[in-house]
């Protein structure tokens, strides 16, 4: 039923949605290049297998860079490693912002003011400098796992906000009470009950929250603070920069990190304005005289 | 007594709480840095002479002392909010004779005239674009307006300014690489020329970001209160189009927008690190990434705790001011 319901909602926004029929097909691209890295014939740190620094050709559409690696190749592992990194970012820090929005949210009081007040505080720190200062601290024994651990930490105030304000209205409707006197205890109400309201906000939410950990792993690497060993979207912008590409006239071995990464986010931008616009209860009532699959899948 | 009591003192112990959180995260993180600051220091001043071990250890002592690096963590810590309530940041260890408030005195103004110009223009013109676009959602400008700021609003700050500078630094060079401005400061026609010359290009890439987001907020808000009944009755009552977009819609999509312009007029004292970092601008930025990079404790300090007392009072500020503005908020 779950599946059909999600079929129907992709079908839906497929048709009536033009940026989310862009955004998943920029989507079905990137992760095609992302797929493409596990065939690669070239290991990801594999140096001088094919001649240095040539332009784009048949034979290497993205050219090659200064440590003779092919840059469509090295491009796929860019993807991977960004998206990855991004992706264990949004996992962990909207798992704490489900907890956090969900403890707050629910038991309110005491408990709540307290929660609020600290995650208020944490908001108003500002993420960038701080991102900037763990980064040099751990300089060098940064991996890409550490670094999406990082960025996971450091993005759960915001979402955490949204889902408390959520659960404080889903808290007082009937369904709450009925399965409080029926026995159900807190936490077993909120998993069970509450968590699937949230599910399609969060889902809005993780892709937004793929934007920011996108920018911030590049921000990061070509300020040198991430483990530049391995490629990724922001590490090939920072070699390309440190072996002077723009001077050379190499400008491919810039261009093509930087076209992925607009892709990328462009992408993942249109998808959540799609998700959000299609969540939006205003353009929902519009949107249910246009057909009633969606009105059923809510039956459902 | 009421309004004291349940409105303002609540706010303000707010506000105290952000300060202290934030200021002691700022203060245990650089402390765990494998860098050490005195060591940097008599590293720096031993590269070009030998110098008597005793007098190394002498100075050891005396620098640990100045820096405010004696004694454990915890009388550190209060030494330090001792000295940060006399409005004393410290001496700078990287670039020592200098101290932090002097420091940021020499960058703040560079930043305060770069972010501030363009966070202005940026919101001024984002609301503008916005509320217009949200008004004529059918037009062509609109249209091609929206899809053009969509396009740019999600691409990281730095891969904008990154590709502004290969654009008009390298391919087609009419603005200079690096610096604030050229010359001596003086109030000469040329000296202004070459700070606003300067400043174009790390400011276009503020502004570009900036107007994107407002532009997209400005529009969503100004389409929902598009459909407001009392927009019909004033279309109704045939009234200049002009007017009742930008006396009455305009302005009920206010509240949300001046939020966001007081917080990032407060974020401002944090400086525009990447802009700063990408196109070498002498700013407050600058200063941090220089200051993270030498293990600067009281320069690193200095800055954020400059930036967390801006955007809480900025927040601050807002909170008290609200009523103020929107006569609907009311607190309870």
């Amino acid at each position: 039923m779950a599946n059909d319901v999600l079929r129907a909602t992709i079908r839906d926004l497929f048709r009536f949605s033009l940026s989310f029929r862009f955004g998943s097909i920029i989507l079905m691209i990137v992760g095609v290049l992302l797929l493409l890295s596990f065939f690669s014939p070239f290991e990801s740190d594999d140096r001088r297998v094919v001649p240095r620094n040539k332009p784009p050709s048949q034979e290497f559409i993205l050219g090659t860079t200064g440590t003779g690696q092919d840059g469509f190749w090295l491009l796929t592992f860019a993807i991977r490693n960004t998206l990855m990194v991004s992706g264990v970012a949004v996992l962990i820090g909207r798992s704490i912002a489900v907890m956090v929005g969900m403890l707050t949210g629910y038991l309110g009081g005491k408990t709540d003011r307290v929660i609020s007040s600290i995650v208020d505080s944490i908001i108003v720190i500002p993420r960038l400098p701080l991102l900037i200062l763990i980064a040099a601290i751990l300089q060098g024994e940064m991996t890409v796992l550490s670094l999406a651990l990082l960025l996971g930490i450091l993005d759960w105030a915001h979402p955490s906000k949204r889902y408390r304000a959520m659960i404080l209205s889903l808290r007082e409707r009937e369904f709450t009470h009925t399965a409080i006197f029926s026995g159900m205890n807190a936490v077993k109400v909120v998993v069970q009950e509450h968590l699937p309201f949230l599910i399609p906000l969060l889902l809005a939410d993780a892709v937004a929250g793929f934007l920011w950990a996108i920018g911030m792993e590049v921000t990061l690497s070509v300020l040198g603070l991430s483990d530049l060993s391995a490629p990724s979207i922001g590490t090939l912008i920072f070699w390309g920069n440190y072996h002077h590409a723009l001077l050379r006239r190499r400008v491919w071995i810039l261009a093509a990190p930087i076209a992925a990464s607009v892709l990328m986010v462009v992408g993942f931008y249109l998808v959540s304005l799609s998700l959000s616009e299609y969540l939006d209860p205003r353009t929902r009532l519009s949107r249910l005289t246009v057909g009633e699959q969606i009105d059923g899948g809510k039956a459902g | 007594m009421t309004l004291l009591k349940e409105f303002i003192l609540p706010r303000f112990a707010q506000w105290l709480i952000v300060i202290f959180v934030g200021v002691t995260l700022t203060f245990i993180i650089p402390r765990l840095s494998p860098v050490n600051p005195v060591n940097e220091a008599l590293a720096r001043m031993q590269m070009y002479q030998n110098i008597d071990p005793e007098a190394v250890q002498a100075m050891r002592e005396t620098l640990l002392d100045l820096y405010g690096l004696e004694g454990s963590v915890l009388e550190q810590y209060v030494n330090f909010w001792k000295r940060v309530l006399q409005g004393d940041l410290g001496p700078s260890l990287a670039s020592f004779p200098m101290s932090v408030n002097q420091l940021i005195g020499v960058s703040i103004g560079w930043t305060i005239g770069l972010l501030g110009t363009s966070i202005l223009i940026a919101w001024t013109l984002g609301m503008t674009l916005g509320s217009l676009a949200g008004y004529y959602p059918n037009r062509w400008w609109s249209e091609g307006l929206e899809k053009s700021l969509i396009t740019v609003y999600p691409v990281p700050y730095y891969i904008l300014a990154f590709v502004l500078l290969m654009a008009f630094t390298f391919y087609l060079p009419i603005f200079p690489l690096i610096g604030g401005a050229r010359g001596t400061a003086a109030l000469t026609w040329e000296y202004i020329t070459s700070v606003l010359h300067h400043g174009f290009l790390p400011a276009l890439s503020i502004v570009i970001g900036a107007t994107a987001h407002r532009f997209i907020m400005a529009k969503a808000l100004t389409t929902t209160e598009k459909s407001s009944d009392y927009v019909q009755y004033a279309q109704m009552a045939a009234l200049p189009q002009r007017k009742i977009l930008f006396y009455y819609v305009t302005r009920n999509t206010l509240l949300p927008q001046v939020t966001d312009l007081s917080l990032s007029l407060g974020a401002l004292f944090g400086g525009a690190l990447i802009a700063e970092f990408v196109f070498g601008y002498p700013g407050i930025g600058m200063t941090m990434y220089t200051a993270i990079n030498n293990g600067d404790y009281n320069a690193i300090m200095g800055v954020t705790l400059l930036s967390i007392v801006g955007i809480a009072t900025a927040s601050l500020l807002i909170d008290l001011i609200y009523p103020l503005i929107d006569p609907r908020v009311r607190y309870r």
